[in-house]
Protein backbone atom coordinates (compact mmCIF):
# COMPACT_ATOMS: atom_id res chain seq x y z
CA UNK A 1 0.00 0.00 0.00
CA UNK A 2 0.85 3.69 -0.04
CA UNK A 3 2.67 3.25 -3.32
CA UNK A 4 1.20 6.57 -4.37
CA UNK A 5 2.32 8.31 -1.19
CA UNK A 6 -1.13 9.87 -1.00
CA UNK A 7 -3.41 9.65 1.97
CA UNK A 8 -6.94 10.40 3.09
CA UNK A 9 -8.75 10.71 6.38
CA UNK A 10 -12.45 10.85 7.08
CA UNK A 11 -14.25 11.77 10.27
CA UNK A 12 -17.28 9.46 10.32
CA UNK A 13 -20.07 10.94 12.40
CA UNK A 14 -23.24 9.29 11.19
CA UNK A 15 -24.57 5.81 11.75
CA UNK A 16 -27.68 5.38 9.62
CA UNK A 17 -27.80 2.99 6.69
CA UNK A 18 -27.74 5.77 4.09
CA UNK A 19 -24.99 7.80 5.76
CA UNK A 20 -22.84 4.74 6.28
CA UNK A 21 -22.24 4.54 2.56
CA UNK A 22 -20.26 7.69 1.66
CA UNK A 23 -17.35 7.16 4.09
CA UNK A 24 -17.08 3.41 3.46
CA UNK A 25 -17.33 3.74 -0.32
CA UNK A 26 -14.69 6.46 -0.36
CA UNK A 27 -12.41 4.61 2.06
CA UNK A 28 -12.59 1.26 0.25
CA UNK A 29 -12.06 2.94 -3.11
CA UNK A 30 -9.18 5.11 -1.91
CA UNK A 31 -7.36 2.15 -0.40
CA UNK A 32 -7.92 0.25 -3.67
CA UNK A 33 -6.24 3.21 -5.37
CA UNK A 34 -3.20 2.79 -3.12
CA UNK A 35 -3.91 5.62 -0.71
CA UNK A 36 -3.27 5.33 2.99
CA UNK A 37 -6.67 5.72 4.61
CA UNK A 38 -7.68 6.57 8.16
CA UNK A 39 -11.27 6.57 9.40
CA UNK A 40 -12.07 8.25 12.70
CA UNK A 41 -15.44 7.08 14.02
CA UNK A 42 -17.07 9.44 16.46
CA UNK A 43 -20.55 9.90 17.91
CA UNK A 44 -23.14 8.00 15.86
CA UNK A 45 -20.46 6.91 13.42
CA UNK A 46 -19.25 4.55 16.12
CA UNK A 47 -22.31 2.40 15.38
CA UNK A 48 -20.65 1.36 12.12
CA UNK A 49 -17.97 -0.47 14.08
CA UNK A 50 -20.37 -2.70 16.00
CA UNK A 51 -19.84 -6.42 15.52
CA UNK A 52 -23.37 -6.92 14.34
CA UNK A 53 -24.69 -4.13 12.20
CA UNK A 54 -28.38 -3.32 12.31
CA UNK A 55 -28.47 -0.03 10.43
CA UNK A 56 -31.70 1.80 9.77
CA UNK A 57 -32.82 4.60 7.55
CA UNK A 58 -35.77 6.92 8.00
CA UNK A 59 -37.36 9.58 5.86
CA UNK A 60 -38.23 11.46 9.06
CA UNK A 61 -36.66 14.90 8.89
CA UNK A 62 -35.27 14.10 5.47
CA UNK A 63 -37.64 15.96 3.16
CA UNK A 64 -35.51 15.40 0.08
CA UNK A 65 -35.61 11.63 0.36
CA UNK A 66 -37.63 9.97 -2.36
CA UNK A 67 -37.85 6.30 -3.21
CA UNK A 68 -38.47 5.00 -6.71
CA UNK A 69 -41.84 3.31 -6.74
CA UNK A 70 -43.94 2.10 -9.65
CA UNK A 71 -42.06 4.30 -12.09
CA UNK A 72 -42.38 7.38 -9.89
CA UNK A 73 -40.56 8.87 -6.94
CA UNK A 74 -42.42 8.88 -3.66
CA UNK A 75 -41.59 10.98 -0.64
CA UNK A 76 -43.07 10.35 2.79
CA UNK A 77 -44.48 13.27 4.81
CA UNK A 78 -42.88 13.64 8.25
CA UNK A 79 -46.16 12.88 9.99
CA UNK A 80 -46.30 9.46 8.32
CA UNK A 81 -42.57 8.86 8.67
CA UNK A 82 -42.95 9.24 12.43
CA UNK A 83 -45.56 6.45 12.62
CA UNK A 84 -44.52 3.16 14.21
CA UNK A 85 -43.26 0.81 11.55
CA UNK A 86 -42.44 3.52 9.02
CA UNK A 87 -38.66 3.50 9.55
CA UNK A 88 -38.68 -0.29 9.41
CA UNK A 89 -40.57 -0.20 6.15
CA UNK A 90 -38.25 2.44 4.68
CA UNK A 91 -35.22 0.42 5.75
CA UNK A 92 -36.66 -2.71 4.14
CA UNK A 93 -37.31 -0.86 0.89
CA UNK A 94 -33.83 0.63 0.87
CA UNK A 95 -32.17 -2.74 1.52
CA UNK A 96 -34.25 -4.24 -1.25
CA UNK A 97 -33.12 -1.51 -3.66
CA UNK A 98 -29.50 -1.95 -2.59
CA UNK A 99 -29.66 -5.63 -3.44
CA UNK A 100 -31.50 -5.11 -6.71
CA UNK A 101 -29.09 -2.46 -7.96
CA UNK A 102 -25.94 -4.45 -7.18
CA UNK A 103 -24.84 -1.99 -4.50
CA UNK A 104 -22.50 -3.40 -1.88
CA UNK A 105 -23.77 -4.01 1.64
CA UNK A 106 -22.20 -2.00 4.45
CA UNK A 107 -20.72 -5.21 5.87
CA UNK A 108 -19.07 -5.93 2.53
CA UNK A 109 -17.56 -2.45 2.30
CA UNK A 110 -16.36 -2.55 5.89
CA UNK A 111 -14.74 -5.94 5.30
CA UNK A 112 -13.08 -4.61 2.16
CA UNK A 113 -11.69 -1.70 4.16
CA UNK A 114 -10.35 -3.94 6.89
CA UNK A 115 -8.84 -6.44 4.48
CA UNK A 116 -7.06 -3.69 2.57
CA UNK A 117 -5.65 -2.17 5.74
CA UNK A 118 -7.74 0.94 6.28
CA UNK A 119 -6.81 2.29 9.69
CA UNK A 120 -9.91 2.56 11.84
CA UNK A 121 -9.99 4.61 15.00
CA UNK A 122 -12.87 4.55 17.45
CA UNK A 123 -13.31 7.75 19.43
CA UNK A 124 -12.55 6.86 23.05
CA UNK A 125 -14.66 9.71 24.38
CA UNK A 126 -17.73 8.49 22.49
CA UNK A 127 -17.05 4.96 23.80
CA UNK A 128 -17.26 6.33 27.33
CA UNK A 129 -20.16 8.67 26.60
CA UNK A 130 -22.42 6.03 25.11
CA UNK A 131 -21.06 3.22 27.30
CA UNK A 132 -19.68 0.98 24.59
CA UNK A 133 -17.15 -1.73 25.37
CA UNK A 134 -14.38 -2.78 22.97
CA UNK A 135 -16.08 -6.19 23.02
CA UNK A 136 -19.10 -4.55 21.31
CA UNK A 137 -16.96 -3.53 18.36
CA UNK A 138 -15.05 -5.40 15.67
CA UNK A 139 -11.42 -6.37 16.19
CA UNK A 140 -8.49 -4.67 14.57
CA UNK A 141 -9.39 -1.10 15.44
CA UNK A 142 -7.62 1.53 17.52
CA UNK A 143 -9.00 3.62 20.34
CA UNK A 144 -7.90 7.21 20.49
CA UNK A 145 -9.00 10.82 20.59
CA UNK A 146 -8.97 14.15 18.81
CA UNK A 147 -5.21 14.68 19.07
CA UNK A 148 -4.52 11.41 17.26
CA UNK A 149 -6.90 12.41 14.49
CA UNK A 150 -5.40 15.89 14.14
CA UNK A 151 -1.88 14.53 14.00
CA UNK A 152 -2.97 12.11 11.25
CA UNK A 153 -4.92 14.76 9.37
CA UNK A 154 -1.95 17.11 9.17
CA UNK A 155 -0.23 14.48 7.05
CA UNK A 156 -3.14 13.66 4.75
CA UNK A 157 -3.81 14.98 1.27
CA UNK A 158 -7.57 14.65 1.70
CA UNK A 159 -9.47 15.23 4.93
CA UNK A 160 -13.23 14.82 4.96
CA UNK A 161 -15.99 15.14 7.53
CA UNK A 162 -19.07 13.03 6.89
CA UNK B 1 -3.73 -14.57 -22.81
CA UNK B 2 -5.70 -12.45 -20.39
CA UNK B 3 -7.61 -13.09 -17.20
CA UNK B 4 -11.29 -12.15 -17.31
CA UNK B 5 -13.17 -10.54 -14.43
CA UNK B 6 -16.95 -10.38 -14.66
CA UNK B 7 -18.49 -7.57 -12.59
CA UNK B 8 -21.72 -7.28 -14.53
CA UNK B 9 -24.62 -6.11 -12.37
CA UNK B 10 -22.36 -4.66 -9.68
CA UNK B 11 -22.50 -1.01 -8.78
CA UNK B 12 -19.98 1.55 -7.53
CA UNK B 13 -17.51 0.93 -5.95
CA UNK B 14 -17.59 -2.86 -6.38
CA UNK B 15 -16.24 -2.97 -9.97
CA UNK B 16 -13.17 -1.05 -8.80
CA UNK B 17 -12.72 -3.11 -5.62
CA UNK B 18 -12.97 -6.38 -7.55
CA UNK B 19 -10.61 -5.07 -10.22
CA UNK B 20 -8.05 -4.15 -7.59
CA UNK B 21 -8.22 -7.65 -6.11
CA UNK B 22 -7.98 -9.35 -9.50
CA UNK B 23 -5.07 -7.25 -10.70
CA UNK B 24 -3.05 -8.22 -7.64
CA UNK B 25 -3.43 -11.85 -8.72
CA UNK B 26 -1.97 -11.45 -12.20
CA UNK B 27 1.68 -11.03 -13.10
CA UNK B 28 3.18 -7.63 -13.85
CA UNK B 29 2.86 -7.06 -17.58
CA UNK B 30 -0.21 -9.29 -17.88
CA UNK B 31 -3.60 -8.03 -18.95
CA UNK B 32 -6.84 -8.15 -17.00
CA UNK B 33 -10.08 -7.96 -18.91
CA UNK B 34 -12.97 -6.52 -16.88
CA UNK B 35 -16.56 -6.77 -18.05
CA UNK B 36 -18.96 -4.35 -16.36
CA UNK B 37 -22.44 -2.90 -16.76
CA UNK B 38 -22.04 0.08 -14.43
CA UNK B 39 -21.91 3.15 -16.71
CA UNK B 40 -19.94 4.99 -14.01
CA UNK B 41 -17.14 2.47 -14.35
CA UNK B 42 -16.06 4.04 -17.67
CA UNK B 43 -14.73 7.16 -15.96
CA UNK B 44 -13.85 5.33 -12.76
CA UNK B 45 -11.66 2.72 -14.42
CA UNK B 46 -9.75 5.52 -16.08
CA UNK B 47 -9.23 7.31 -12.76
CA UNK B 48 -8.32 4.06 -11.01
CA UNK B 49 -5.64 3.27 -13.59
CA UNK B 50 -4.29 6.80 -13.58
CA UNK B 51 -3.90 6.74 -9.81
CA UNK B 52 -2.52 3.21 -9.47
CA UNK B 53 -0.16 3.37 -12.43
CA UNK B 54 -1.76 0.47 -14.29
CA UNK B 55 -2.44 1.01 -17.97
CA UNK B 56 -5.92 1.10 -19.42
CA UNK B 57 -5.23 -0.32 -22.85
CA UNK B 58 -8.76 -0.34 -24.14
CA UNK B 59 -12.36 0.53 -23.27
CA UNK B 60 -15.15 -0.95 -25.34
CA UNK B 61 -18.85 -0.16 -25.06
CA UNK B 62 -21.13 -2.83 -26.49
CA UNK B 63 -24.48 -1.21 -25.77
CA UNK B 64 -24.35 -1.01 -22.00
CA UNK B 65 -21.73 -3.69 -21.43
CA UNK B 66 -18.27 -2.29 -21.00
CA UNK B 67 -15.05 -4.18 -21.51
CA UNK B 68 -11.82 -2.82 -20.12
CA UNK B 69 -8.34 -4.14 -20.79
CA UNK B 70 -5.91 -3.25 -18.06
CA UNK B 71 -2.22 -4.01 -18.03
CA UNK B 72 -0.69 -4.48 -14.62
CA UNK B 73 2.29 -2.20 -14.20
CA UNK B 74 3.25 -2.14 -10.57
Amino acid sequence: MAETGKSMSIIVTKGTLDWAYPPLILASTAVAMDLNVTLFFTFYGLTLLKKKLDLKVTTLGNEAMEMPMMGMHMAMPNLLAAMPGAPGLTTMMMKDLIKKKGVASIEELRDACQEAGVRMIACQMTMDLFEYQPSDLIDGIEYAGAATYIETATQCDINLFI
Amino acid sequence: MSTVLDVKGLNCPLPILRTKKAIKDIAVGSVLEVIATDPGSVKDMEAFCKQTGNVLLETKDAGGTYTFKIERKA
